[in-house]
């Protein structure tokens, strides 16, 4: 599904990725975690090809795709969906009316037919049901207005909406509360625990991945992955904190 | 024997960014062109004017001065799109009886190097009349857009209620847009309400966008959509026409032209 090797990536021409590799296959959640300033959003956005996040070394394949070739929207169009950590907000147009384009856009870049109004909003209607989230809501300006928790049960719905093979989730846990933490947890089990799918999923918190059991965790830090293990390593660093964990590797 | 007209120049506050060479090409005759719309006490008028270039870019330059005067309670409401030629103005003067309303709601949008603009001026003359001027800008190449809006509130004129906002958004360097709010206010209890502010479009929402799948081009319409619709609040209750207005703009941003 994912390859990464030796990725070295700067922004602004500082170095926050120092040669990662991390390899995910089909079918596996792969919990990523770190201190803080390990470079884990960098890592998200540099697969989401945001501006300004350069690549100087290294690869990057998605579905044996050469993905540093793509631009962000035609990565979307291959399969990858990006859960940001601050969802952003876009005042004057609406999530229906955005989601609709984003998807049909997808499906023509992939030689599908659109979907109708009333074919998208049976979708939206069972995906926001599904992340108990009020269709109301989606009648709104995207993000506009919403809570923290909303913003990120909304950033669900857009993915099982948009149905991706390969999501990034960087610390979609943050500013959850425990019942929402559980709807948008198994909002993503639903969504992506498929065996032709994978979560990249970067948190810094093992009650996500209470509900979101990862087949592997890897730690980041200082731009490296050091350390990959079961969903174990991940009560270790939970009950020790990272420098115990680290020091014994 | 036919008095000869003398143009106005920049000197002119009400021209002042305006393309004042572009006025040579007119007939005399549709300089001086005043069209009166009165509207009679407790009425309503709605009226969208629209300036296009359906065929390609053209260099014609056309003007539309409205007067307009509104009996008591009487309420005019106008929405225009300026997306084309070389100087594509719109022109209103309205005077407000007590308990009228004004509405305006104006898109200009373009590029190349032509000048697109609203000038009004809106004269509260009674009591209790309200006024609601909306116009938003979006400007690339050399396009630039202005709105001179003048708002004057005699003394008598109390418990007035008007309000004025612009936005402008600039597309690429080189566009440009002029805002010029003027109020004359002489009486002591009214309301009166102006802004105006410039932006580019918000890199961070077009890369959100992008994640989802949006090109660049899709994500653009949106925002843009997004930011003109403004203007076109006051007719939402016309689908057909809220729908003809908004596609003249998007259509021109399509085109690039």
């Amino acid at each position: 599904m994912l390859k990464i090797e030796n990725l070295h990536a700067e922004i602004d021409g500082t170095e926050i990725l120092k040669g990662l590799t991390l390899e995910i296959p089909n079918g596996e959640i792969h919990a990523i975690m770190g201190p803080n300033g390990a470079g884990k959003s960098t890592l998200a956005y540099v697969l989401g090809g945001r501006p300004g996040y350069e690549v100087t070394q290294g690869s990057v394949t998605f579905n044996g795709q050469d993905m540093l070739e793509l631009e962000p929207h035609e990565r979307a169009s291959a399969g990858l969906f990006l859960g940001f950590q601050y969802p952003v907000e876009i005042p004057g147009v609406s999530n229906v009316q955005f989601l609709r384009e984003a998807l049909n856009a997808q499906r023509k870049a992939r030689g599908e037919e659109p979907l109708t109004g009333g074919e998208f909003l049976k979708l939206a209607k069972e995906k926001a049901g599904l992340l108990k989230l009020d269709m109301d809501m989606l009648k709104r300006n995207v993000n506009v207005g919403f809570s923290g928790g909303e913003k990120k049960r909304a950033e669900m719905v857009q993915m099982g909406i948009l149905d991706p093979t390969l999501a990034i989730l960087d610390e979609t846990d943050s500013g959850l509360d425990i019942d929402a933490l559980r709807v948008v947890g198994e909002g993503i089990n639903a969504i992506m625990r498929a065996p032709d799918k994978a979560v990249l999923l970067i948190t810094h918190y093992q009650r996500l991945l209470d509900v979101v059991k990862p087949d592997k965790v890897s730690i980041l830090s200082q731009g490296r992955i050091v350390r990959t293990g079961g969903a174990d390593l991940a009560k270790r660093l939970e009950d020790e904190g990272y420098d115990a964990v680290m020091e014994a590797a | 024997m036919s008095e000869a007209i003398i143009l106005p120049t920049r000197k002119h506050e009400e021209w002042r960014y305006s393309d004042v060479e572009a006025l040579e090409a007119l007939d005399t005759g549709a300089f001086e062109d005043w069209r009166d719309i009165e509207v009679p006490a407790g009425e309503t008028y709605r009226e969208c004017l629209v300036i296009e270039d359906t065929d390609g870019p053209s260099d014609s330059t056309e003007l539309h001065r409205l007067r307009v005067k509104l009996g008591e309670g009487a309420r005019c409401e106008l929405f225009g799109v300026i997306a084309s030629g070389r100087l594509g103005r719109i022109e209103v003067v309205t005077t407000l009886a007590r308990g009228s309303h004004f509405e305006l709601g104006g898109i200009t949008v373009g590029g190349r190097d032509t000048t697109r603009e609203f000038v009004t001026r809106v004269a509260h003359e009674e009591p209790e009349a309200t006024s609601n001027q909306v116009i938003r800008s979006v400007h690339w190449g050399k396009g630039t857009g202005n709105f001179l809006g003048r708002i004057d509130c005699v003394r008598d004129a109390q418990k007035t209620d008007a309000a004025q906002s612009f936005k402008g958004l600039l597309l690429e360097k080189g566009a440009s847009v002029n805002a010029v709010p003027q109020l004359e206010i002489f009486a002591d209890d009214v309301k009166c309400a102006h802004g105006a502010s410039v932006g580019q479009l918000d890199e961070m929402a077009r890369y959100y966008m992008a994640t989802r799948g949006l090109s660049p081009e899709l994500s653009r319409r949106l925002l843009v959509q997004a930011f003109i619709g403004d203007a076109l609040v006051g007719l939402a209750d016309d689908a057909a026409e809220h729908e003809r207005l908004l596609r003249v703009a998007l259509d021109k941003l399509d085109r690039h032209l």
